[in-house]
């Protein structure tokens, strides 16, 4: 097994605040990986570092053996990371299809001039985003609805709308930040089947924040503990879960 | 089968689109090669062309990319005075009209095409609404700067001065003088090329080069941009490239409005391309619906025709005014009122992108 993330005291600090202090860890690939902690505790902030929206004031992080430190979002997602949003950012004014569409952009070619005057390539090429965006949407049973405004689903399917979204570039490695926020428990449920399809089907590696436990501990093989922007645990997920320092930290003493 | 009804479904409505267009032309063509047209009609039909082109163009930047820009009219006097220019130079070697207006609109839009990228290149790259300043700027010197450009030419060639001091100065053989661009008095002796047809034929170009753009991967990364850039930037989006694809265009057809309105006068100043201009122009985009190109085009004509028309109405003229204003603002409540606008919707069979939503880009990312 080869590794797929690597960080390496990995920190940003925001004038004096650490929130994130040297986070080490190694995801190697097809895992499914849970980076959890309380609120505040640097999460999200980690995942700015990995997709290059914050740089990183120490450390460094590897994407298949090639570091990616102070690299741009943009080149960070062609190199092979993608992310969902915690607050969910999809194109509100745009359909489903064109919001996976917009995924897609990079895989496929074709030039503003040849979508302007309709050349050929314009034609066979849309067709086959067409085809790949509704493949990826039938993954996540949003087909039926890829006329919709995207803003105009329901929140737990806007959710998997950015999942399918970030698929859509073809990464190497999704980072989700709290995939089942705001769902009930059968969607939930639901969610997680969907995760392990899309790890299995598309051979994806996945880093996931999560709140619900229940989540992580059914699907997540690994687990890293933030608390205050440094590492409190790390290992396989029952273990970490039952660790008496974990359990303090969430309880909030 | 699902694939071909979505693409249908654009597609229907840009056909819609060129229908109105298609239809509005043959009824005034009719309506003038059978001499029904006033003169005031007639004398109308350039300028409406004009605006509904600045109409279109200027959507493209505030709708679909989502950027406020407050000088198109910037724009238009670039394209005004490099097609002018041009026709002026040519006029004697290229006698024929149906080459030599074509050429003056590709480089009066290129040249407003290529302002519009050196503006663009340092303002699209920041975060924020800087464009909407830096535009309204931009308009104020390229109108200062065309207020004051002398170019002349005699026996020896060109002659540049910015200035009427420095353009006293130039020495010039009396006998082959000819001025070209004569500062704030502009320029005289454009040849009248414009006509409705040339009007409406670029206002169908506009249209198809604009709403094929938007139907297409460069214009959904564009509109991307606009709903969300952090969420564009993590697909991999170029935000700058796309930005400025979308401006760049947008000032080109400014430019090719401004040759089509320049052809139609026999002087043209540059004073004419002043603030106001401009906001009449986002007028239009505002009330035909930010981001509807057949709003754009119908709120253009209703809004140029109408003081025009009310002039004319023998004792309405004296409410002229007045009469445009509750127009400006049954046509703002129609749009903002989402029943008075579905209500609407149906009889004008107008379709809108939806409303632009306030950004709200906070400063983390989460
Ligand atoms: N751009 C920023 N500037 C200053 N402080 C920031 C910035 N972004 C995050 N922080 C701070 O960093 C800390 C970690 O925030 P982060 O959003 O990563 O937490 P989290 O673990 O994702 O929490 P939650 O579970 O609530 O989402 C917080 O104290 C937050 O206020
Ligand atoms: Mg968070």
């Amino acid at each position: 097994m080869s590794v797929m993330l690597e960080t390496k005291n990995l920190g940003i600090s925001f004038g004096g605040l650490k929130a994130v202090d040297g986070l080490s860890l190694s995801i190697e690939k097809g895992q499914l990986y849970g980076l959890i902690g309380p609120n505040g505790a640097g999460k999200t902030t980690a995942f700015n570092l990995l997709t290059g929206v914050y740089k990183p004031t120490m450390g460094n992080f590897f994407l298949d053996g090639e570091k990616l430190t102070g690299m741009s979002t943009i080149e960070i997602n062609k190199k092979g990371v993608a992310r969902t949003f915690q607050n969910i950012r999809l194109f509100k004014q745009m359909s489903v299809l064109d919001n996976v569409k917009v995924g897609l952009h990079n895989n496929f070619e074709y030039t503003a001039a040849e979508g302007i005057f309709r050349l050929p390539r314009h034609a066979k090429v849309e067709k086959q985003m067409n085809e790949k965006a509704i493949e990826l949407l039938d993954v996540f049973g949003l087909a039926g609805e890829k006329d919709r405004l995207s803003s105009n689903l329901p929140y737990g399917k806007q959710r998997k709308l950015e999942i399918a979204r970030a698929l859509a570039t073809s990464p190497k490695l999704l980072l989700l930040d709290e995939p089942a926020a705001g769902m009930n428990p059968q969607e939930t449920q639901e969610l997680m089947d969907t995760i392990r399809f899309v790890r299995d089907h598309f051979d994806m590696t996945i880093l996931l924040i999560e709140h619900d436990m229940k989540l992580v501990a059914g699907i997540c093989e690994e687990v890293t503990v933030l608390n205050f922007g440094t590492v409190l645990a790390q290992g396989e997920t029952s273990s970490v879960l039952q660790n008496p320092e974990v359990v303090k930290a969430y309880l909030g003493d | 089968m699902k694939t071909l009804n979505t693409m249908n479904k654009t597609s229907k409505n840009n056909f819609i689109t060129y229908g109105i267009v298609l239809a509005i032309f043959i009824f005034c063509a009719v309506y003038i090669e059978t001499d029904m047209a006033t003169f005031l009609f007639k004398g109308l039909m350039v300028p409406i062309c004009v605006n509904v082109i600045l109409a279109v163009s200027l959507n493209l930047t505030v709708g679909i990319l989502g950027e406020l820009s407050l000088g198109h009219a910037g724009f238009m006097c670039v394209g005004a005075f490099a097609g002018s220019f041009f026709s002026m130079m040519t006029q004697e070697t290229l006698t024929s009209v149906w080459i030599r207006f074509p050429l003056a609109f590709i480089i009066g839009g290129l040249s407003a095409a290529f302002i519009g990228l050196l503006v663009g290149i340092p303002v699209l790259r920041l975060r924020g609404d800087y464009l909407a300043i830096v535009t309204l700027a931009f308009c104020e010197i390229i109108k200062n700067i065309m207020n004051n450009l002398y170019i002349a030419k005699d026996i020896n060639g060109l002659h540049f001065a910015i200035g009427v001091g420095a353009y006293n100065e130039i020495e010039f053989d009396a006998a082959s003088k000819q001025v070209l661009i004569n500062g704030a008095m502009g320029i005289t002796g454009t040849p009248n090329d414009s006509n409705y047809f040339w009007g409406f034929a670029l206002i169908f170009i506009t249209l198809i080069v604009i709403l094929n753009l938007v139907n297409s991967r460069t214009g959904r990364a564009i509109m991307s941009i606009r709903d969300n850039r952090i969420a564009a930037e993590s697909v991999g989006i170029n935000i700058t490239k796309h930005k400025l694809i979308a401006f760049v265009i947008s000032a080109f057809f400014a430019g090719v409005a401004g040759v089509l309105y320049s052809h139609n006068l026999s002087s043209v100043i540059a004073t004419k391309f002043d603030y106001n201009y401009s906001i009449l122009v986002l007028v239009f985009v505002v009330l035909g619906g930010i981001g509807s190109m057949r709003g754009s085009v119908i709120a253009a004509i209703i809004l140029t025709a109408l003081p025009e028309f009310l002039r004319d109405i023998g004792n309405l003229s004296d409410y002229r005014m007045l009469i445009y204003a509750i127009l400006l603002i049954a046509m703002m409540l129609i749009n903002n009122n989402d029943y008075l606008h579905q209500m609407t919707q149906g009889v004008l069979g107008k379709f809108r992108l939806g409303k632009k939503s306030k950004k709200n880009e906070q400063e983390g990312v989460s």
